[in-house]
């Protein structure tokens, strides 16, 4: 039987790293596994060698969408003209402390 | 709105990174498919010289260390290869091209390690030359290809630090052992300073790789600055560096140096070197071998999946 190139059959996985308690899984790379229990012992073995992490999570990379560079402008154009969000818009007088 | 190219520009003129789904001209795409999928195939081939090794360590210390570092070039090579895939490449199309010698790796992996300074000479040498080279790496202006590098150069210091460990514990030992260590810096200095490529005036593709900043240094001045580090080094070792005419330039304020044997260079990169051939094959081999590992760990997922599958119908149907 002529073998299969193997990203035909083994899913893309986005390794996701907790590095210490009380941070949060940040996104470290991808692998190619067959299964979840393989993406997460490969993630281990390729991403946490050296005592990177004390937590994996992997997520087949065709469950992950994202938003479109292209639209980037337009799309996160709301948020451009509402200063009025941040602390620094109001004017207080600087007898006024702790707030 | 503003015209693609322009935006591009102005992102690499203003550091921006440039990042997998942003518009890219062409050939800025197949100059790092080119460069990303090399240096790719260069730690995979890299692990076969040293791996040869392995069985042979003189102590179980040196074997863990050897085994830890040709654990990491494999890291490494999938660091970049998955970074390698950002840019519209599968990894099967990657390996084909080495696998077809249509790619190139860095052509030091196709000199023999001969002795057991060997493993000391290229943990020193050319993982000091590759170190000088990646450093600038971690500030690619391509985002994957840079978070990649940061990765990379964080794992890589270990790996020149034991190789300098073993050499200078063979420059203290017997006079037999002095001379492996010699040898193993003679034979292994020349090819280590090619690794930087040819030089700035043979080299078409710097000019152009530096104004996209994915490069940061030339290949001379990278060379250079190996040379004046290395110079200094091997006085702790107690060694000579084979080249009678380096020598302190109180101009420049750069140890000069002789002139690189580049028919040699280009005699190893045509594929005429001492090891290309038994390497390539060393690769296939190892990729035709592992198909049936691929094909049962495939097999053995989709079984699991269906197994899963009919537990959760007979639970809906029950």
């Amino acid at each position: 039987m002529e073998s299969k190139p193997h990203s035909e059959n083994w899913p893309l996985w986005e390794v996701f790293i907790r590095a210490r308690q009380g941070l949060d899984h940040k996104h470290a790379g991808s692998l190619y596994a067959a299964d979840v229990q393989m993406a997460i012992e490969n993630a281990r073995d390729v991403y946490t060698r050296r005592n990177e992490g004390i937590s994996i999570w992997v997520v087949e990379s065709k469950n992950i969408h994202a938003s479109n560079p292209e639209d980037a402008e337009e799309f996160f154009d709301p948020a451009n003209d509402k200063v009025y969000r941040h602390p620094s818009f109001y004017h207080l007088p600087d007898q006024v402390k702790n707030i | 709105m503003l015209d693609h190219q322009v935006l591009f520009d102005q992102k690499i003129e203003q550091e921006i990174r440039i990042e997998p789904k942003d518009w890219m001209p062409d050939d800025y795409r197949k100059m790092l498919i080119r460069q990303m999928s090399q240096h790719a195939h260069s730690e995979i081939v890299g692990m076969l010289p040293e791996g040869n090794w392995i069985t042979r360590a003189p102590s179980l210390r040196r074997k863990a260390t050897l085994i830890a570092k040709v654990q990491d070039e494999a890291g490494h090579g999938l660091y970049l290869y998955s970074a390698t895939e950002t840019l519209g490449i599968t990894r099967e199309e990657t390996i084909e091209q080495l696998h077809a010698g249509k790619a190139k790796y860095s052509s030091i992996f196709n000199y023999p390690t001969l002795t057991w300074a060997d493993i000391g000479a290229i943990g020193w040498l050319v993982d000091g030359a590759a170190i000088m080279n990646q450093v600038p790496l971690c500030r690619a202006s391509y985002g994957p290809y840079a978070r990649a590098m940061i990765r990379i150069c964080k794992e890589e210091s270990f790996h020149q630090r034991q190789g300098f460990e073993i050499l200078l514990n063979l420059s203290r030992g017997s006079e037999a052992q002095k001379q492996m260590c010699q040898d193993a810096i003679n034979r292994w200095w020349w090819p280590s300073l090619m690794m930087f490529g040819p030089n700035d005036d043979a080299s078409p593709n710097s000019q152009r790789s530096m104004q996209w900043k994915i490069k940061r240094f030339t290949n001379d001045e990278l060379r250079q600055k190996f040379v004046d580090v290395c110079v200094e080094q091997v006085k702790t070792l107690e060694m000579q560096l084979p080249d009678p005419q380096i020598k302190w330039n109180e101009e420049t304020e750069h140890y000069d140096f002789g002139e690189i044997n580049w028919e040699e260079f280009y005699e190893v990169l045509k594929g005429n070197g001492p090891c290309n051939k038994e390497r390539l094959d060393a690769r296939r081999k190892a990729h035709e071998n592992g198909a049936w590992v691929r094909e049962a760990a495939a097999a053995h997922a989709l079984k699991k999946e269906n197994s899963f599958n009919n537990v959760m119908h007979g639970i809906q149907t029950a």
